[in-house]
């Protein structure tokens, strides 16, 4: 028979159960101890390696998202500015405006009211001035008419010194 | 396969020729190439190392008169010739291997079938050294991952082992197993592969350490592919079994003629496996041997000129067919373990 012919591939008991021995052995050593081990840890590295990998992506997301997002903050800001500025402007024009019209139109009320006062202190005045001197004419009339019935010389000394005791105010 | 079955054919050839001629040989007193060659190929009792230096093995045999363990130096005199033991029985070398001779010193053929040899011989105590240097190796490397921790990249023999392993991983298991199951097999496929790379290597050392012939030998190769076979069969689904005897989508007829020739497959899967790493190891030393033998054919130095150059170019060859041959039996080994345990897809047929 063939096995028999050739002692090559006749295979022997002995090295057949010790294969088996050092296989299994060597199987169940390692196994337990090196390539579950190493494996995991391969893998755990992988892991790590592909974490890290997407957390320093996200972080760049993120970083770009927040540096867009203080860039949109940024010119809103400044937009708001430059809007406060142009109102606080507008207000502060308004303002000056409005106190130059009150003004202009108190001092005009003012002049106004003041004319009226001295018009009528003048009419008081003149009003007063002239019944003064309607009196004063009736008093000198009394007087004169009184005297000159009796002396004539008497009579014009003494309009002459009426006449001078009226003084005008 | 064409180059197994060819080397296997060789082989047969050249023993055949080796037991016809070793006799006139040996008359002869003239060089027997085959006879040198089987000699270097073949397991022995004892570990030559250098000229008249021999290590001295244990063998170990089961009889009916139950365990017996002595020094193989018993089994030969000083000019390694054999001679006969008395033990429980009377043990004596035939062609290297252990027989029980009656008193006349002829083999006995009826109690030898009872006697069970477990001998450490050449290629288990090479085992041995594999095993320890593959221990020693892979240990150290898994357990600097515990020292610097994952953080840090891999040292020293770490990073010798990383990438073979990641190989294997990525190479081999994620491809032919998937990403779902191949977890479960890494420890198994990492074993087979490191075992038959460390074995091929040592093989190629012709001096001690090296120089037995382990992963060349059927008992190594047929252990590893019945292991394989045993995998394969209990990571199979019913969908692998469904394939085999009942194949879908086929006509009734096709699937009563398919079926035998798939059932064979199962049983042809792993016996390729053996003949395959068998076949090209033992072809490689046989190779290398016979471009040394060269220069004792013609008897001159010359001869060398033209034979060691040849025997660094088919070293450097078996360099590379160690690792591939590793790489194949772990390959295809996978993929059997992914054939059986594929989940059923009625997508294609």
């Amino acid at each position: 028979m063939f096995l028999e012919i050739n002692p090559l591939v006749l295979p022997d008991i002995g090295l057949v159960f010790w294969n088996t021995v050092a296989f299994l052995g060597l199987l169940v050593v390692l196994g337990k101890f090196a390539w579950k081990p190493m494996l995991k840890a391969i893998s755990d590295r992988e892991k790590g390696i592909e974490d890290s990998l997407a957390k320093a992506d996200k972080m760049k997301a993120d970083l770009s998202a927040m540096q867009n997002e203080n860039e949109a903050l940024l010119t809103k800001a400044r937009e708001e500015r430059a809007t406060l500025i142009k109102e606080a402007k507008e207000a502060s024009e308004k303002m000056v405006a409005e106190a130059k019209d009150k003004a202009k139109s108190e001092y005009e009320r003012i002049v106004a009211d003041a004319q009226v006062a001295i018009n009528q202190q003048k009419n008081a005045a003149l009003t007063e001035v002239k019944n003064q001197v309607g009196s004063l004419v009736v008093e000198v009339a009394e007087k004169v008419l009184r005297r000159e019935l009796t002396n004539k010389a008497e009579q014009e000394a003494y309009i002459k010194q009426l006449a001078d005791g009226v003084k005008l105010n | 396969m064409v180059v197994s079955f060819v080397s296997i054919f060789l082989l047969n050839t050249i023993t055949l020729f080796a037991n016809e001629k070793a006799a006139v040989a040996k008359e002869e007193g003239s060089f027997n190439v085959t006879e040198t060659i089987l000699e270097h190929i073949k397991d022995d009792h004892s570990w030559h190392l250098w000229g008249h230096t021999t290590i001295s093995l244990p063998v170990i045999l089961y009889t009916p008169a139950g365990f017996e363990v002595f020094s193989s130096a018993n089994l030969v005199n000083e000019h390694h010739e054999p001679v006969v033991y008395k033990g429980n029985f009377d043990y004596k070398l035939v062609e290297g291997k252990t027989k029980i001779v009656n008193a006349a010193g002829d083999v006995d053929e009826l109690a030898s079938k009872k006697l069970w040899d477990f001998s450490i011989t050449k290629n288990v105590a090479s085992l041995f050294i594999s095993v320890i240097i593959l221990l020693l190796v892979v240990l150290t490397a898994a357990g600097a991952y515990k020292k610097t921790g994952i953080k840090s990249a891999p040292k020293g023999l770490q990073s010798f082992m990383e990438p073979i392993v990641l190989f294997v991983r990525d190479e081999i298991a994620l491809p032919n197993i998937g990403a779902k199951r191949h977890a479960k097999y890494m420890p198994f496929l990492l074993t087979i592969f490191f075992l038959i790379l460390t074995n091929n290597f040592l093989g190629l050392i012709p001096l001690f350490p090296g120089g037995a012939n382990v992963s060349g030998n059927i008992a190594f190769t047929m252990t590893l592919a019945v292991c394989v076979f045993i995998v394969v069969n209990l990571s199979s689904n019913k969908n692998y079994w469904e394939h085999i005897f009942w194949m879908p989508g086929m006509h009734w007829s096709m699937k009563l003629f398919l079926a035998p020739i798939e059932l064979i497959g199962v049983f042809n899967k792993p016996i390729s496996l053996m003949i395959r790493l068998f076949a090209n190891i033992t072809a490689g030393h046989i190779l290398v041997l016979s471009l040394v033998c060269l220069i004792f054919i013609f008897k001159t130095v010359y001869a060398a000129a033209v034979a060691v150059p040849f025997v660094i170019f088919i070293f450097l060859i078996e360099l590379l067919v160690a690792f591939l041959q590793a790489y194949i039996f772990t390959m295809l080994t996978a993929m059997y373990i992914g054939m059986a345990s594929e989940e059923a897809h009625h997508d294609h047929h």
